[in-house]
């Protein structure tokens, strides 16, 4: 199917219906009941699941098949979304410019920033990334104020000229648009105790994930994909098989940066919005993670990864003492605090403290992610199956 | 006018003289050894032949072209392949599309931005990868992840990279440096069925007597980095300054 082997067809049709239908699979649990609270069907969620999907799925690109570990991905993001959130101030809120000029800007300048940092490799080249990312959430922060507006971060504005749109509709900013398509709209529908929300701006988010993820498959089928992985196995045999390794890893930092600007070109398609807190070490921290947890150089870990993380971050804080309360309810009351006590550091505000952890726990049992969790268990199952046979085969005789 | 021509090469590593005028001729189509003592400066010799080293003085003239001041992977898309001293693969591939890379790059150039087909679909090129393969008698491993080869197999591996890229000369450092015998024997026997079913250039760098006089047709010896003598194989076993050279003073 459109030039996929089976097995990435199939991996592909299942990232088409879990993105599609995701508004019902996330919600899995009837409003207002107790477990409603781990319910993740809202549009602004699902629509941050994808966004980070689309963002590590480039940075896979980068770090997955060369090795190249860039810690400075966020400030491609930032960059883009500066660009996008311009692009609605002076174009139109029609959103496709902003995200066109995200994905452009963010290009140009991983250009740039690749160009420099790939002149070295290992722990310097994330070094050099690093550095360019925290240079550029200063110069955001302070010295680009003009563009940036500094610490309040870049917004819109009634008296921005929009010259191909509308400065304003009855006193407010009109909502940002997919040619006239509102994307804040949202249909629901009711099933009983469920409410399910189908928004329009998650869906155009889950297309281009889909695009996103399509070509990043075939990126690896490609033979293109063949020379990154053969610059993480052996960069001196490559060099000596003629190849010019640099303008391959170039490459490869240049399109894993315009996935990042396409992530932050839909953030503010989103929430037109964007501070520079968006390009902090912290924001790039966060996409090695996703890629690490989810399975670094497999397809779809990036995108389980990214999801996991921002399922985790909206449940593991949303979670305060009395909810923490209400669970341990039945147990004593001196028993009760205790456990209270006890998990309250991992939840809420030091919600970080479980995602280290569990990172931990990840890389040190499972390496290759989760994916490769989700192989052991795949394993383990086909594994049983025989075993099943070889026992029934054995009570025959008995018989 | 031999394929590789090298003139008063000079190179200097602080007091150390490792090259001392260094002249040297590979004809086309023989299998030519360089041999020398340890410290001889035979790998600074080769290192200079594919790029890696800048000699202080002298040339480097392959097939017409001077060689001196670029890099390997414009040497090699002159025409040299090289094959190391320990194998270098690419471990993490699989034994197939560790031949397919060569072929990629005999064909495209030293870049292309070619992330829009699926290289199995490159039909022409994985014919030719899995000829090579059945060439070295390697094709049931193909889709074998290649660091977990055999130490032989990983050697014979790296051979057909180079091979497939039809190289005019290829160029061996120490194939069987660490091998046991048996392996020595296999490569020996591997080079000789390659010399006998194509024509190819090859320039090996060795102290293995037993490989150089099985192999060669042509033998360079170098000491102390300058050529003592070059001459056929049947005159350099007897010739004076070599036993010089290889056992210290003669006894006369």
């Amino acid at each position: 199917m459109f030039g996929l082997n089976k097995k990435d067809s199939v991996l592909f049709v299942l990232v088409l219906f879990l993105t599609m239908c995701a508004p019902f699979l996330l919600n899995p649990f009837p409003q207002g009941s107790e477990l409603a609270q781990f319910n993740a069907g809202y549009p602004d969620l699902m629509q941050r699941f994808v966004i980070f999907g689309i963002f590590a799925i480039g940075f896979n690109i980068l770090f997955g098949l060369t090795g190249y570990l860039s810690f400075g991905h966020a400030a491609f993001l930032g960059v883009g979304s500066y660009a996008g959130v311009w692009m609605m101030k002076l174009l139109t809120m029609n959103v496709i410019p902003a995200i066109m000029i995200s994905v452009i800007v963010a290009g140009l300048f991983s250009v740039l920033v690749g160009y420099v940092s790939l002149r070295r490799s290992g722990i310097y080249f994330s070094i050099l990334t690093l550095a360019f990312a925290q240079m550029s959430f200063s110069l955001a922060y302070s010295v680009l104020t003009p563009i940036t507006n500094g610490e309040t971060g870049l917004q819109l504005n009634l008296d921005d000229p929009r010259i191909l749109g509308v400065s304003e509709v009855n006193g407010s900013i009109p909502p940002p648009n997919l040619f006239g398509l509102s994307l804040r709209d949202s249909a629901e529908m009711t099933f009983g105790n469920w409410v399910f929300t189908f928004n329009t701006g998650y869906y155009m988010c889950a297309v281009l994930m889909l695009i996103a993820f399509y070509i990043s498959i075939r990126i690896f089928r490609s033979p293109f994909g063949m020379m990154l992985r053969a610059v993480k196995s052996n960069q001196q045999r490559l060099n000596y098989t003629g190849l010019n390794t640099k303008p391959y890893t170039l490459a490869a930092f240049v399109i894993s940066g315009m996935y990042a600007g396409l992530a932050g070109g839909l953030m503010v398609a989103m929430d037109p919005l964007a501070g520079a807190e968006r390009m902090q070490w912290t924001a790039s921290g966060e996409v090695v993670l996703m890629t690490i947890l989810g399975g670094a150089g497999t397809l779809i870990g990036p995108v389980l990864g990214a999801s996991f993380i921002k399922y985790c971050e909206n449940i593991f804080s949303k979670i305060n003492d009395n909810i923490l309360h209400q669970w341990f309810a039945f147990m004593p009351d001196g028993i009760e605090d205790v456990i209270v006590f006890l998990v309250h550091p991992f939840v809420g505000k030091g919600w970080h403290l479980t995602l280290g952890l569990m990172f931990m726990l990840v890389v040190i049992f499972l390496p290759g992610g989760l994916v490769e969790g989700g192989q052991r268990i795949g394993r383990l199952f086909r594994r049983r199956k025989p075993d099943a046979a070889s026992d029934a085969s054995q009570t025959k005789p008995a018989e | 006018m031999g394929l590789l021509e090298v003139k008063n090469v000079n190179k200097r590593f602080g007091g150390l003289q490792a090259l001392g005028d260094v002249n040297l001729s590979v004809a086309e189509n023989t299998v030519h050894a360089i041999i020398g003592p340890n410290g001889a400066g035979k790998s600074t010799l080769l290192n200079v032949l594919v790029g890696k080293l800048i000699p202080d003085t002298g040339s480097v003239i392959f097939d017409g072209q001077s060689v001196l001041g670029r890099k390997p992977h414009e040497i090699n898309q002159m025409g040299i392949s090289r094959v190391f001293q320990t194998p270098e693969i690419f471990g993490d591939l699989t034994v197939l599309e560790n031949v397919l890379i060569p072929c990629f790059a005999r064909r495209d150039g030293s870049f292309k931005l070619h992330a829009f087909e699926t290289v199995m679909h490159e039909r022409e090129i994985v014919d030719m990868a899995e000829q090579m393969l059945t060439d070295v008698h390697m094709i049931e491993k193909r889709n074998l992840q290649a660091s977990t080869l055999s130490r032989g197999d990983k050697r014979r591996l790296e051979m057909a990279m180079c091979l497939v890229q039809q190289p005019k000369l290829l160029l061996l450092d120490e194939p069987t440096a660490g091998m046991a015998r048996a392996d020595t024997n296999n490569t020996i026997d591997l080079l000789k069925e390659i010399k006998a079913t194509r024509p190819i250039t090859m320039a090996i760098i060795e102290h293995d007597m037993h490989v150089v006089f099985s192999l060669a047709e042509r033998i360079t010896v170098l000491a102390q980095g300058t050529p003592l003598v070059e001459d056929a194989p049947e005159n350099i076993k007897g010739h004076p300054k070599v036993q010089e050279a290889y056992l210290g003073q003669s006894h006369e």
